[in-house]
């Protein structure tokens, strides 16, 4: 997939034979052996192998999960609970999946943190980053759907909230919604459709995980500094530097997933799910998966009426607002420097902006009244200054700090800062492209 | 190359090794649970057995009960049937063994070996499918008095011993016994 | 890496200084419910190498049999789990026959009641939730095979994510106990609507439609464990658990050889990363 010279040359005549025909060796050997990587990179940046080892458990678990499963508003949280029950290794695998969402979400976070952090976005990575706004959207929706077929309080409450969003649209809200649900409220045919499409979309975030790879390889990867790589000393195979990196990183990631299956599985749902859902009573408080509290305080921010746009609306616009503001952040951002790393004021912004996330995911979790509202509004007023206002005047502004030429002088200056080791034979930085 | 680059590169090739070989017992492992839940589930496993009752099955009737997904055939046979059976030499036979679970697995196809055994060697306790592909045979038919296949043509007798068409193997008998003189327990 | 390990710290403090601002502003609001939180218990299956008690769990078995089972059903849950209490296959089978089910239709398309077996499920008190509510001043009580994991207080800021690291998972169980030993008069000036009972331990208001279930002397235990409303709860407590989360001892088996496997490949894999870089300055 990369741009770059192959240097595949097949050692056995059926490997000549399957290259002349067919090269998905030498595809493989371009873009997960011989695949340059730059030297410095950290262990941010691992978090994109720990993704794609995520998809896996989620497809995989969710396939098996699906050979037990029955999606009919009757059986269908008996037929979830005969899984926890009867079904051989069946709490496992559910624990695995349920748990597994969430952990597809926590290192995504990381990875778009760190994207955001170090540049990832800007020229020339835009369709990359875009491609991966996508994958995340995928995974909101697979989720969401995902959460509805336990059919549980939440999943049913969840589903009707949600869906009731497109009923502030003007004119055709009420269509869509009963188009998307099939009828008038939440009921069987929304439960067979989530099914359906929770089954389908893993599939096209796969596909498009493959564009969003293909795209990096044709650009490579950024790195901590920012700068683009310019000699052959400055990167390494990725096989085995990366890979060997990259599988430690996920084996931690592993640890912490599997601490949360096997000890606290219940810890990141809700109690009210194991509640079969009532289409007539509605649970004291609904709140989405954790992963999206931070969309949902956005969403109940907006309290006031804008003009002719209600705050039903407003409220709405303004979530899909958040999630929007993320395609464009390649052409918000007017810094000509791509590290945070050499930005001290947007390192400062940045991390307000991670700390305000998080007290946004927080908020999301409170009830919509009092003090909350107002710090709903805060936090939602600064997220959205740090794409429109932040992003592009900072650029303009900022001074930011000396570059080093290289990314092999960044990394021997520092090695020589920290423990004073001699440099390498390969100090000399060969030119520059 | 000196001794000591040896022993790294010896030290070197053990750990990598290690490495991977625990790779490859982990992915073993984490295989276990999506095969394992392929198998009957608890619910399943727990329906294994089941006890009929047949104190109203008057010499002439048969009853089909379901028993782990598939019917199981219990007949009170009459007397001419019995006697139909027994006639039978062996050497007509084309599959000679009894297949009766309740037995040790070589006993030839008589049939007392067929019925439930002495005292009740009128009453028949068969798995209700086609030894050929999986068919459900049809009652009191074919050229034998006994079961017919419609699917492909099989023709069982009186004891449900093939005797004709492309089935192999005489109708299956699982382990079954009488609880009482009206009960039957299947499994 | 330090600076993000710097920015989560400043991070974490920013974080609790305006968490402290939003749980002042949020007393003398609404009343929020419950109005006592119920106290941390001991449970035997707590920690990471919890089991069940299974003379518990015979106990509080026999606690939900004559006393909870008149109202609440055990829906999700068949005889033949009872052998994980340490009943033998026959005890469970004596057991089961001691209730009726519904079978049919006959060969006249009549329904039927015949003993249970231990592949059934246990009857339900009530046909339907209309009977229930019928019966019950117009409050249908909850099915019991899920209510230890579908019931739990708020646990609140900070101690949320201390709990991950203590491993609680216990709030659906202590709820259980604390209810269940509750029961008290109101304070003064506190009205209790009619046909609800005062208990400052309910989840979703002042007082409840059940009345106080349990009783000192109420259920004979044959084990000499003691007689009282608080073991009786204790008991129950765990046995609804154990409805709720049967597979959990296997779990937290599980979790310890996977959580060595996951330790010692991790040292391995580390290694190797090492010495794959230790040429290399990065």
């Amino acid at each position: 997939m990369s741009g770059a010279q192959s240097t595949y040359t097949p050692k056995t005549g059926i490997g000549r034979w399957v290259d002349a025909r067919m090269p998905l060796p030498r595809l493989m050997h371009d873009s997960f052996v011989a695949y340059p990587v730059p030297r410095n990179l950290n262990y941010a940046y691992t978090f994109g192998g720990i993704l794609s080892i995520m998809l896996v458990v989620q497809i995989l678990t969710g396939v098996v999960l699906a050979m037990h499963y029955a999606a009919n508003t009757e059986i269908a949280f008996g037929s979830v609970e005969k899984i926890m029950r009867d079904v051989n290794s069946g709490w496992l695998l559910r624990y695995l999946h349920a748990n597994g969402a969430s952990f597809f979400f926590v290192a995504v976070y990381v990875h778009i943190f760190r994207g955001l952090y170090y540049g990832s976005y800007k020229a020339p990575r835009e369709l990359l980053w875009i491609l991966g706004c996508i994958i995340y959207l995928l995974m909101m929706a697979t989720a969401f759907m995902g959460y509805v077929l336990p059919w549980g309080q939440m999943s049913f409450w969840g589903a009707t909230v949600i869906t009731g969003f497109f009923t502030a649209i003007p004119l055709v809200g009420e269509w869509i919604q009963q188009l998307l649900l099939g009828g008038f409220a939440v009921d069987n045919p929304t439960l067979n459709r989530f099914y359906s499409l929770h089954y389908l979309l893993p599939f096209m975030i796969a596909g498009v995980v493959v564009l969003h790879v293909w795209a990096l390889h044709v650009t490579g990867q950024t790195n901590p500094t920012g700068i683009e790589v310019k000699s052959k000393t400055d990167t390494l195979p990725f096989t085995p530097y990366a890979t060997v990196k990259d599988g430690f990183a996920m084996v931690l990631f592993l640890i912490v997933f599997a601490y949360f299956v096997f000890y606290i599985p219940n810890f990141l749902g809700h109690p009210d799910n194991y509640i079969e859902a009532d289409p007539l009573k509605t649970p004291a408080h609904i709140v989405p998966e954790w992963y999206f509290l931070p969309f949902y305080a956005i969403l109940r921010a907006v309290t006031f009426d804008i003009g002719p746009i209600n705050s039903k609306l407003g409220g709405v616009l303004a979530m899909f607002g958040s999630i929007a503001v993320l395609f464009v952040v390649p052409w918000l951002d007017t810094s000509k420097v791509r590290s945070a790393v050499y930005r001290p004021w947007f390192k400062l912004f940045f991390w307000l902006f991670l700390v305000n996330a998080v007290f946004l995911g927080w908020l999301g979790s409170r009830p919509a009244e009092g003090i909350y509202v107002t710090l709903m509004q805060l936090g939602t007023l600064y997220y959205f200054a740090f794409f429109l206002i932040i992003m592009p005047l900072l650029g303009l502004i900022e001074t930011p700090r000396r570059l080093p030429n290289s990314i092999t002088e960044a990394v021997l200056d520092k090695n020589k800062g920290g423990s004073g080791s001699p440099a390498g034979a390969t100090a000399a930085p060969e030119g520059r492209g | 190359m000196s001794a000591t680059d040896s022993t790294e590169h010896t030290r070197r090739d053990f750990l990598y090794v290690a490495t991977g070989m625990a790779g490859v017992v982990g992915a073993a492992a984490v295989a276990w649970p999506f095969i394992d839940q392929m198998r009957p589930d608890a619910s399943t496993r727990a329906l294994a057995s089941i006890q009929v009752d047949i104190s109203a099955v008057e010499p002439g009737m048969s009853l089909t009960v379901k028993w782990r997904g598939k019917p199981v055939f219990i007949r009170n046979r009459t007397e001419e049937e019995v006697l139909a059976a027994r006639d039978v030499p062996l050497d007509d036979l084309k599959d000679p063994l009894a297949r009766n679970a309740n037995l040790t697995g070589q006993e030839p196809a008589t049939d007392a070996a067929r019925s439930a055994g002495e005292g009740r060697e009128n009453w028949l306790v068969m798995i209700g499918v086609c030894t050929h592909l999986g068919c459900v045979p049809l009652g009191q038919a074919g050229d034998f008095g006994g079961w017919f296949c419609p699917c492909h043509g099989s023709h069982y007798d009186t004891a449900g011993r093939i005797r004709r068409g492309p089935a192999p193997e005489n109708l299956y008998i699982p382990t079954f016994e009488f609880v009482s003189d009206s009960v039957v327990q299947i499994g | 890496m330090k600076t993000i390990f710097r920015g989560a710290i400043t991070l974490g403090l920013v974080l609790a200084t305006a968490l402290a601002a939003g749980a002042a502003e949020e007393e003398g609001g609404t009343p929020h419910y419950p109005i006592k939180k119920p106290t941390e218990e001991n449970w035997s299956f707590e920690g990471p190498f919890g089991t069940y008690d299974k003379g518990q769990l015979q106990r509080g078995f026999k606690v939900y049999r004559e006393v909870c089972a008149v109202c609440h059903s055990l829906d999700y849950v068949a005889f033949r789990n009872l052998e994980d209490l340490g009943y033998s296959e026959a005890q469970v089978r004596a057991i089961a026959s001691e209730y009726e089910v519904e079978d049919g239709p006959d060969s006249f398309g009549d329904m039927f009641m015949r003993p249970a077996k231990p592949s059934d499920t246990f009857p339900p008190p009530f046909a339907n939730p209309e009977q229930a509510a019928a019966a019950n001043n117009g409050a249908v009580p909850p099915d019991f095979s899920l209510i230890a994991k579908a019931r739990a207080v708020e646990r609140g800021f900070p101690t949320f994510v201390f709990d991950v690291f203590t491993q609680y998972a216990e709030s659906g169980v202590d709820y259980i106990h604390a209810l269940l030993t509750g029961y008290q008069d109101p304070p003064e000036g506190v009205e209790v609507p009619e046909g609800t009972y005062y208990n400052p331990y309910f989840l979703s208001g002042s007082s409840l439609a059940m009345a106080q279930p349990l009783f000192d002397g109420l259920v004979t235990y044959d084990d000499g464990a003691p007689e009282t409303v608080d073991q009786y709860a204790r008991d129950v407590s765990a046995f609804l658990m154990w409805a709720a989360e049967p597979h959990l001892e296997e779990r937290k088996r599980t979790g310890f050889n996977v959580m060595v496997f996951l330790v010692l490949f991790g040292a391995l894999v580390y290694l190797t990363k090492r010495k794959v870089w230790s040429t290399t300055e990065h």
